[in-house]
């Protein structure tokens, strides 16, 4: 390959980091509220395909591509909220409740979604921030959108919420231990409901990015597992909504290898590709577990870390 | 809705009953709940939940070619029903059964087609075998990553699952294609009358009887045997298992291992008995009705049979709610995930020693 084929990859690799990172952003923060509460939901990729397909519906039927957005996550919020209150039931796992949930998730996108896949729903506009450089494919690197803008002033925001807001002590008190939450006379039920409410939000709205921006179509194929990295992606980040927006942009990297090398005709091996961001996961979990102690930053509630 | 306070009095009241009858009220009463709360889904379509209900059994157990298209349905589920179960002993909930499928069926199409010439039926042994072997290796990273690094099973299995679909869309797209499939990439084909052949008076293949001696073997592996016993006191309470001097990480390796065993077996088996090769019709989502199966039958191996007999009638259903009531395929998806809620709510209603 020449200097410049390569140089289109990197380019390649760095837009579709962008692009792919937003839907990844929003998931893992919308997961990480959640654990920071003491539960972890593994119905977010059902919640995010839903989103997806409920917010293409609305986006064609209002003609307004924001409005899609908010009822995505809007439905994120009914999902989440039924995954709160059904894991709130004595001896209710929550682990089986997210899968089963996943496939309720999906099972309902892909029954309503059925007469959303032909139509053209008003896509999520961008912002053009390569206008300055003449080489195309930076210029399409440099389109910025706006949910991935808002995503970096939420994981700014909820940084800061987590430590100085009253919300922020609540949820952490609850997820790090429910007898002092309950001595302090704290609701650990309602907090947890609600922190999974939030959470569906999050994934909702990922799953609007998903078809109204990029990919930007409906179909039954959208989500490859977001929702599942996304429980991945926050013990990566250490609970840290920052740390989500690293690690987000790290596995949005590495997702746009494949369709970059692609771009550029090298078709061989793109199967391959397509695994990297979960060869990566994989490779970055297992080097930052350990055996002998809880994950660093884990809330002490949270069943799988400990 | 679920926290009202109606259903926690209910609850209260439920631990009056008797364990005994608890533990056949709770899962039926749960399986109820879930067909209601579908029948309800189905009336806010508007459509008429009786005549749904009556098509779903009509499509998967009201004839000879429903109950053989349930039956046929049934056989892999059983076997990634299983995969889901043994972990579970271990309290390893292990989901990526799709991926371990896809390798054992690459594996078996790999390993079978050429031996036929030289091994004819044998060749089938050597699949099933590759099969096995390609699922269990698989599976056991999963136990290896848990017992060695404490890397959560769920979510390790889950990527693996990934990794290894995109090793399988690699290998059938590039390397093992069969030159002559054009439009549906395939790895060359099982000679026709190579092929698993048909069950005497059913016209199911013997896969089906494979994964129901599977489950029995399990059952009685797990109940009976010393090392079964060791598995399930890891599961019900670790820190005992490892004071008590038992090979903890040895145990959840094996676990995870004998259940990619099976789960490798059952995609060696669609490929030997139903596909002839590997290819994406393989992939019909089997692993993920697995998981469903196995906490339905709260992961005990006789019980996958006839829970994954109910899974696979309502699969067989969808093609028949499609042609005469024109209700998406996802509809069967929308009752199994309501089913599966209703059955892991319901464990709320068991006393805390009968889970």
């Amino acid at each position: 390959m020449s200097v410049e084929a390569w140089l289109t990859v990197l380019v390649g690799v760095l837009g579709g980091a962008i692009r792919v990172a937003t839907p990844f952003l929003w998931v893992s923060l919308g997961e990480c509220i959640t654990e920071k509460s003491g539960r972890i939901n593994l119905g977010l990729e059902g919640t995010m395909v839903f989103g997806a397909m409920f917010g293409y519906a609305i986006s064609y039927h209002s003609g307004s591509a924001w409005v899609g957005v908010l009822a995505a996550g809007l439905s994120g919020v009914v999902f989440g909220a039924v995954h709160g209150m059904l894991c709130s039931l004595p001896r209710v796992n929550d682990t089986a409740i997210g899968i089963a949930l996943i496939i309720l998730g999906l099972g309902l996108a892909f029954f309503f979604g059925k007469d959303y896949v032909q139509p053209t729903a008003p896509r999520l506009p961008s912002i053009d921030l390569g206008g300055w450089s003449d080489m195309p494919a930076l210029r399409a690197a440099l389109q910025i959108n706006m949910l991935f803008v808002v995503g970096l002033v939420l994981a700014i925001g909820l940084r800061w919420a987590f430590v100085h807001t009253r919300w922020g002590l609540e949820l952490r008190t609850v997820g790090d231990s429910s007898d002092a939450a309950r001595a302090l006379g704290l609701s650990v039920d309602r907090t947890r409901i609600s922190a999974t409410a939030i959470g569906g939000f999050f994934g909702g709205v990922a799953g609007a990015f998903l078809s109204l921006y990029y990919p930007g179509s409906w179909n039954e194929a959208l989500s490859s597992g977001q929702g599942v990295m996304a429980v991945a992606l926050v013990i990566f980040a250490r609970w840290q909504p920052m740390g989500c927006f690293r690690a987000a942009l790290i596995f949005g990297g590495a997702s746009s290898i494949g369709p970059a090398l692609q771009a550029v005709g090298v078709q061989s091996g793109y199967h391959l590709w397509n695994a990297a961001p979960y060869v990566l996961t994989l490779a970055i979990m297992l080097a930052s577990t350990s055996k002998a102690r809880a994950s660093i930053g884990a809330p002490g509630e949270l069943a799988m870390t400990r | 809705m679920v926290a009202a306070p109606g259903v926690l009095a209910t609850l209260r009241r439920a631990r009056a009953v008797p364990p005994g009858v608890l533990f056949w009220l709770v899962p039926i009463g749960s399986i109820v709940a879930g067909l209601l709360a579908f029948g309800v889904f189905v009336l806010l379509i508007g459509r008429n939940p009786l005549e749904v209900y009556a098509t779903i059994v009509e499509g998967g157990f009201a004839s000879n070619f429903a109950w053989q298209n349930t039956l046929l349905r049934a056989a892999p589920i059983i076997l990634t029903g299983l995969a889901v179960a043994i972990p579970a002993q271990a309290g390893l909930v292990v989901i990526g059964g799709e991926g371990a499928l896809a390798l054992g069926a690459l594996a078996a199409a790999a390993i079978a087609v050429p031996l036929v010439p030289s091994l004819g039926a044998g060749a089938l042994v050597a699949g099933a075998l590759a099969g096995m072997a390609a699922g269990a290796a698989w599976f056991a990273l999963v136990g290896v990553f848990r017992a060695g690094r404490g890397l959560n099973e769920t979510i390790s299995s889950l990527l693996l699952s990934y990794i290894a679909i995109a090793l399988f869309n690699h290998l059938v797209e590039g390397p093992l294609r069969d030159p002559a499939s054009l439009n549906k990439p395939s790895t060359l084909p099982l000679p026709a009358e190579t092929m698993i052949g048909a069950m005497p008076f059913i016209e199911v293949h013997w896969g089906l009887l494979v994964g129901i001696v599977a489950c029995v073997i399990a059952q009685l592996a797990l109940s009976r045997s010393t090392h079964g016993f060791s598995l399930r006191v890891t599961g019900g309470n670790p820190r005992a298992a490892l004071l008590v001097g038992l090979p903890v990480s040895v145990l959840i390796v094996a676990a995870c291992g004998f259940g990619g065993l099976a789960v490798g077996l059952a995609g060696a088996i669609e490929v030997m008995a139903v596909h002839g090769s590997a290819n994406a019709a393989v992939l019909a989502g089997y692993g993920t009705t697995g998981i469903l199966v196995s906490f339905m039958a709260r992961h005990q191996p006789l019980a996958i049979i006839p829970v994954a007999v109910m899974m696979g009638g309502i699969a067989a259903a969808g093609s028949l709610l499609q042609r005469r009531l024109d209700l998406p395929d996802a509809t069967t998806m929308v009752l199994q995930g309501l089913l599966f809620i209703a059955i892991l709510a319901g464990d709320a209603f068991l006393p805390k020693d009968r889970r």
